[in-house]
Formats: C-alpha cells, structure tokens, sequence
C-alpha cells in the first residue's frame, strides 16, 4: 500500500520552511518535509555573517538566527511532519516520491509537491579551467562549511576566482581567520555579489579586485601553488602580454549558483537547458500541475528575504490547488 | 629483513594483475607501491575500455595479449565481482573512400583471431547510434568491446591477492637495488636486495611493473635498453544526465600514435571524451590545457553533434608509458630473475590478465619452480553499490544495515555504509574513496560531501581530519583545526 500525503515539501532551508508555514496557514493540513540533511535551516546554518532579515523581519540578524525563527515557528505546528537525513532520490511524474533515510526505503503519493531544493554551486570544472588537480580548491561555499561549521582552516594564501556573494563573504571570513586573501579574480566588468558585500568585505579589508581579468592555469602537484592570470579586453579576448602568476595555496571558486532540478526533470517538468530552472511562465509554477518549486531552485536570489517570501506564494499556490482537486 | 620468492613493483593494473596470478601458487609475494594507495598513477587515467584487438598488428605481443586478455576478462571480472558490459565498438569513416581502411582493419583483425566484426552502414548506424553525425558513412562494428572500471578492478585484483597471502607495502618508493649473485650463469636466479623509504627487502624474482618509471627501475640493476616516453592524455567527462548519448564506443579510424579523440561510455555512465595523445617530458604532468579542450570537443562534436561544452562535470590528464612499438615484456639475459614489463599502453588495461599468464610462465622457463595452491581463493564477494541495486534489493539492504540508507554523496547516491566498507577494503585518502565508491565523482564534485566523507575517514582510520588527503601526503585537505587550538 503505497503511503499518501496532502502536500510534500522537499527542502528544509528557508524556502520549504516558508512554504510550509504559509501552505499550512492555507488551511493544508497533512504537510510532510523532508530535508536531507541532519538540522533544518539549509546553508543559512552555515552563513554566520550579520546582513539577514532586513527586509522580511526589519532587523539584522545572522544566517543561524533568521533561520532559527522560521524553525521555531515550524515546529510548532502539529500538521507539519518533519523527517531529517530523508534524501529524496526519484520522483514521477504521478508524485511519486522514493526516500531513502537510515534504516528505510519507502515511496509516498503527494497530492501536491513544493520543491524547495536549493541550488549547488559551479565548480572549477563547469567553468573549465585548465591545469592541474591538486588538494586546495574550494568551492566558496564548501570553505565556508569547512571553517563556520567545522572549525577547520582550509589554507592561508587564497585567490577567489569570481566575485559573487559568497566568494565576497569568505575573502573577509579568511581574513578574519587570519589568513592571507591575495587577490579577487573577475572576468567581468563589475563584481558579482551585492555592493555592500564589496565594500565590507574587500575594500575594508584592502583585498584586491581584478576586473577583467580570468584565471588562465592552475599549477601546483598535490597541493595548489600558484595561479596563471590574464588579462581580458572589451571583446573578452586574453591581451598579450598580460600574464602574470599568484602564489597561493588555496583556491576559491564563486562562479555562479545552479539551482537543483534534478528530480522534476526525472518527472518530466520542462527544464530551461541554460539556466536549470523549470520553464514557467508563472512564479513557482512548472508545466505539471500541482507541481511547484520556489527558493534558488526556482531562481537564484540574492536575499533570503526574498526567498522567504516568495516561497510562502508557493504555499498559497499549493493549498488554492489542493482545494480545487477535492 | 622481509625475504620473497617473488617482489612486484608497481601497483597498477599490471602490478596487481600479476599479484592475483602469481598468488595462486605456493610463493611468497610482496607488491611495493610508491603512492600511498594502488592504481594512483598511469591506471587511474585508463579510459576503462576493453579492447576487441581490432586496432594492433597481427604479429604483435599488443594484437595477441589484447585479444587473449578480452577473454579472460570475462572470467576475472565475474570471479572477483567487477562490473563488465560488453558494449561493443564502432570504428566510423566520413567518406567512401575510407571504407576500404575498415576492410583492411577488419581483415587484419579477423587475423588476429577477432570475432563477429561487420562493416555497417548508415541505415544500421541511425538505427543503433542515433546520436552519430550523419556525415558518418559506415562503421566497423566490433561486438567483443566492452567497459569496465580500472580502477575497480585494480583493487578487486589486490584484495585477492591479498586473501590468497600477497603483502602490500604502500608509499614504498625504490630508492636501490642490489644484485647480491655476482657470478651468474645460465638457469641461475640473482638475489636482490631493494631499498624503500621504509624497508629492506630480499627477493629472488623482480617484476618490474612500474610503469612510467620501469626503465628508472630496470636501470638500477643495469638494463638500459629501452625508456620510457610519457605521452599525455586529456580526457572530458561529461554529465550523467547524457548517459544515453552513445551505445557503444565511437573511434575515428586511428592514426599511427593513438587510436584518436574516442567518444566512450564509462562504467559509472557518464560519457567521456578523449584523450588527446602529445608526447610530454616530464613524467609528472598531469595539467590539462585550454587547446586540449578545445581539440578533444572539436573531434568528439564531428562524430556527435550534439555534445556540449556545458556538460562537462570532469576532467584530467593521464600519462602512457610510451617505450617501444610493441609491449616489453621478457627476462633480462644480463640479469636473470629480473623481469621487464615495461611500455604497456593501450591496449594495457585489456591484456592485464593475458601479460599476468605470460609473466608467469616467463618465471616457469627461468627456474621458479611454481606449484598452484589447492586452497586458492579465485572468488571475491563483490562489493554493494546502491546505485546500482533494485528497489526490493536496496530496501532490503537498507533495512539490514542502516548506514547504507545514510546518504553521503547525493549525486551519485553513495550512502555511508559503502565509504566504510571503502575504507575497510583500503582506501585512506579520498581520492581512492573516490575510485572506490563514487563518492565525489558528481556534478557537484565533493561540494556537499567532502566534510562528510572527511570525518568518515578520521573516524575509521584514526587519524585527526588535519591529516586527511585527497591522494597522499602533502595533499592535505584543510592546514589546521581551530578546535584543537587550545
């Protein structure tokens, strides 16, 4: 007998948190969220910088501290089931889901689904970066789990390659740990993440930017040691000439987001190639019905307040459609 | 000091292919490998591929350990618990007139003793390979091609050898060794005495099977006839998500250095492309370039259109040990009980089992007096992958063993119960966890995983996460631990 379940929420960071809560307050009862990993909260766990909920609680608070205000509040609500360490690893086109946790396999129907997965982040292999594969390259966000969750210092002479929001975050983040940050590495003609992220945490810090600039070799054999860099012009063609080489023993890389589709594209859903979000037309919506995805998986946001509420539409969305169907 | 009948080095797919035949008779065997783990050097860049023999002379030791070692591959990979998918090849041509090279590759091939190879033509190739270009004319088919892990095998064949009584000595790099007989004569075994980092052993027998260092190694017992050339390969792999792209193996027709830019189908799904072949000097670049992208996407695209840059989630050099024409695979006259296994390149990985025989009977002729163990172990209990289990299969399994529904590496669904069992089986560094079990090897390449799997690894072997690498010593992940500060 196959288990049913009103609404499924898959994601236990701030976007299915904030769906969740507003599909309850919907009247959906019967929710279950599954979140992968061992606490809720998703990345905000990770991000223990001041600079969230200015818009959506008009206060500053930290990644741990907003997301702790959503967990409070979810837990608080009986008709929310929360199952941790449950890893979606199959989705139908029917809904169905199969989870996998410590101890368990097992499928479940949903009614309606809110896909609320989050992104991962570009790799130095997806932006094709040629050298060597030494110990010493990060992605920004990994180096951020590494140092905030696990107290662990990944190297002292860094080079950021890109300049988003994350990679901004952890050039002061280092600094702070007492490392060296050598240089910030851009392609494009401006920075990547928000302004205040370039004025707290470079230029407050003195941390060089290169614009215009790309990462053209990383050397080094079992641990990085330098990097190749050239210059770019206008046309975005290398200029001769303009190599030069930082050493350095640690590599960030903040070259962009990808939002996770992989379980609705293994349903069906229509899936933009370049962006890896569904097509839609409409926000949180996707070509199955019944089907909807908020948060980065659905677009990549810059706030998390706007994550939150865009997240708690989802919500809305589910229990107007769930109302229809009975 | 550790005295041997037999001292292999080198802990490739030779090395421990030889290991698991010679283990089957009652000799004492050790297998010294200078990386902290087996297969860390020329066979962790092996592209998987078994070939048929379609592509080597009919008089060649390559031609004749090739198509024996596709045969015996079979056997090993089902005693010992490998994956083996016999998927085929295809050797495609853009023109008519290069039909007649696939008539003269499959002539010679059906010399060497290949079976079942057919010329198709374009109705059959849109029919099988949908994907193809359709300024493809006509194929040789080759049915006898398969894929299997070289790595996974590697280590299937050690853990063998080690049941059947091999020792394996890691980071043991050779630093001497001593001829002890000075007079020698015909049917006369020397005594060796060779110098590691750690250890002093004695040996009756060598087996050089140290790839791109074996003419280093033959040098130091006074072989100087033949070096070897490193030859650099880069390969691309792309994401699971195009595990349909191909059916079988797609070559061009090949060239006098390599077999060209091939588009293969790994054992993990993922579709690669590659290698490049450019000879290099120095025996440790493994760097990949920006020309090489651009020309292994280039020919890949001509022979599938649809292959795109966007895809690829991987990529890394490999080196061939490049000596002769042909393999080097005999007793040295000069110095007897030394044995050369030296330049085994393609076809390297698919003769492995045929070069291990022959290496065996080589040791027969020059007076190692072999005789089989009636307590060898021939079977290994093959290793679970979630991945690749039924839903009933898996369910089961999950609720036996918890750990396994413990899900590490989400991409490619590798739970904690398979890492331990990686560890338990050899594994210290992530990189071999990698090798092992898959774990990291995703499109998101470790970055949700790797604290997971780092603490899973300090946690079986005892050693502080400070200390954990990605393939060996100064490779170190993190430089310090914040909470050990005070």
């Amino acid at each position: 007998m196959m288990i049913e379940r009103n609404l499924v929420i898959v994601g236990g960071g701030p976007a299915g948190m904030a769906a969740a809560i507003s599909a309850y307050e919907q009247g959906v009862n019967d929710i279950l969220l599954l979140e992968r990993d061992q606490y809720l909260g998703g990345i905000l766990n990770q991000c223990i910088h001041p600079g969230f909920g200015l818009d959506y609680f008009k206060e500053i608070l930290t990644g741990p501290e907003y997301a702790d205000r959503f967990i409070k509040k979810i837990r608080d609500i009986p008709q929310i089931e929360i199952n941790l360490q449950s890893l979606v690893v199959d989705l139908g086109a029917d809904k169905t889901l199969t989870i996998l946790k410590p101890g368990l396999l097992q499928q479940v129907r949903a009614k309606a689904l809110i896909m609320a997965t989050g992104c991962r982040e570009r790799t130095r292999e997806m932006a094709h970066i040629a050298g060597t594969r030494p110990a010493g390259i990060y992605p920004a966000g990994l180096a951020q789990k590494l140092i905030n969750i696990e107290g662990l210092l990944p190297g002292k002479e860094v080079v950021i390659v890109g300049s988003g929001d994350i990679g901004l975050i952890m050039a002061r983040r280092f600094v702070l740990e007492g490392a060296s940050v050598k240089a910030m590495i851009e392609i494009q003609k401006q920075a990547g993440g928000l302004l205040r992220n370039v004025i707290q945490c470079l230029d407050d810090f003195d941390i060089p930017l290169y614009l215009c600039h790309r990462i053209a070799c990383i050397y080094g054999k079992k641990r990085v040691e330098k990097v190749g860099i050239i210059k770019i012009d206008d046309q975005g063609n290398d200029i001769p000439d303009s190599h030069f080489y930082i050493e350095c023993d640690t590599i960030l890389m903040s070259v962009g987001l990808i939002p996770e589709n992989e379980l609705i594209e293994m349903a069906g859903v229509a899936i933009d190639r370049k962006t890896n979000t569904p097509l839609s037309q409409e926000l949180n919506k996707t070509s199955i019905p019944g089907v909807f995805v908020c948060g980065n998986a659905f677009k990549i946001y810059d706030l998390v307040d706007s994550v939150s509420g865009d997240s708690g539409q989802a919500g809305v969305l589910a229990g107007e459609y769930l109302k229809k169907k009975n | 000091m550790n005295k041997y009948d037999i001292i292999i080095i080198g802990g490739g797919v030779v090395g421990t292919a030889i290991s698991r035949e010679l283990s089957s008779y009652k000799l004492k065997i050790a297998l010294l490998e200078k990386e902290e783990e087996l297969a860390f050097g020329v066979s962790k860049s092996n592209s998987g591929i078994i070939h048929p023999g379609t592509q080597n002379r009919p008089g060649s030791l390559k031609g004749r350990l090739c198509l024996q070692g596709n045969a015996l591959i079979r056997e090993i990979s089902r005693d010992l618990g490998v994956e083996f998918k016999e998927i085929g090849e295809l050797i495609v041509v853009f023109s008519q007139e290069e039909v007649s090279r696939l008539l003269q590759l499959k002539q010679e091939a059906e010399i060497l003793g290949v079976s079942g190879l057919e010329v198709v033509d374009q109705a059959w190739l849109k029919e099988h390979e949908p994907n193809l270009s359709r300024e493809i004319v006509a194929a040789l088919y080759a049915p006898t091609a398969g894929i299997i892990s070289p790595y996974r095998l590697a280590y299937a064949l050690s853990e063998n050898a080690v049941l059947n009584g091999l020792e394996i000595y890691t980071q043991s790099l050779v630093q001497n060794i001593l001829v002890m007989t000075p007079v020698r004569h015909f049917g006369s075994t020397s005594l060796f005495e060779i110098t590691t980092e750690r250890n002093t052993f004695q040996t009756n027998y060598i087996i050089n099977a140290a790839g791109l260092y074996a003419d280093e190694i033959s040098q130091m017992v006074g072989i100087n006839n033949f070096q070897i050339r490193p030859r650099k390969g880069e390969e691309f792999l792309l994401d699971k998500k195009q595990q349909d792209l191909t059916n079988h193996l797609i070559f061009p027709l090949p060239t006098k250095i390599s077999k060209g830019v091939i588009v293969i189908k790994t054992f993990a799904g993922n579709p690669m492309i590659g290698p490049t072949a450019e000879d290099v000097e120095n025996k440790e670049d493994l760097s990949t370039s920006e020309q090489g992208l651009e020309k292994v996407i280039r020919m890949a695209q001509r022979m599938v259109p649809s292959i795109d840059k966007k895809d690829i989630i991987a990529y890394f050099a490999g080196l061939r040990p490049v000596a002769d024409d042909d393999f080097i695979i005999r007793c040295e006259d000069k110095v007897p009980g030394f044995v050369n296994v030296a330049g085994i390149q393609s076809p390297g990985l698919t003769a492995a089992p045929a070069i291990a025989q022959l290496v065996g009977r080589i040791l027969k002729q020059n007076g190692l007096v072999m005789e089989k163990k009636k307590d060898f172990y021939r079977q290994r209990k093959k290793t679970v992958h979630l991945s690749n289990l039924a839903f009933s299969q898996a369910k089961e399994l999950i609720q036996t063993d918890r750990s396994f529904g413990d899900i590490v590496c989400r991409c490619e669904m590798v739970s904690a119960g398979e890492i331990r069992e990686a560890i338990r089986q050899g594994a210290v560094t992530l990189d071999g966890i990698k090798f092992r079990t898959q774990a990291q090897a995703g499109r998101c390449h470790g970055g949700f995983c790797t604290t997971r799997i780092m603490k899973i690894l300090a946690q079986e072997t005892n050693r502080p996460l400070t200390a954990i690498t990605k393939r060996g010593r100064g490779s170190e992940i993190v430089k310090e631990d914040r909470a050990d500060d005070d």
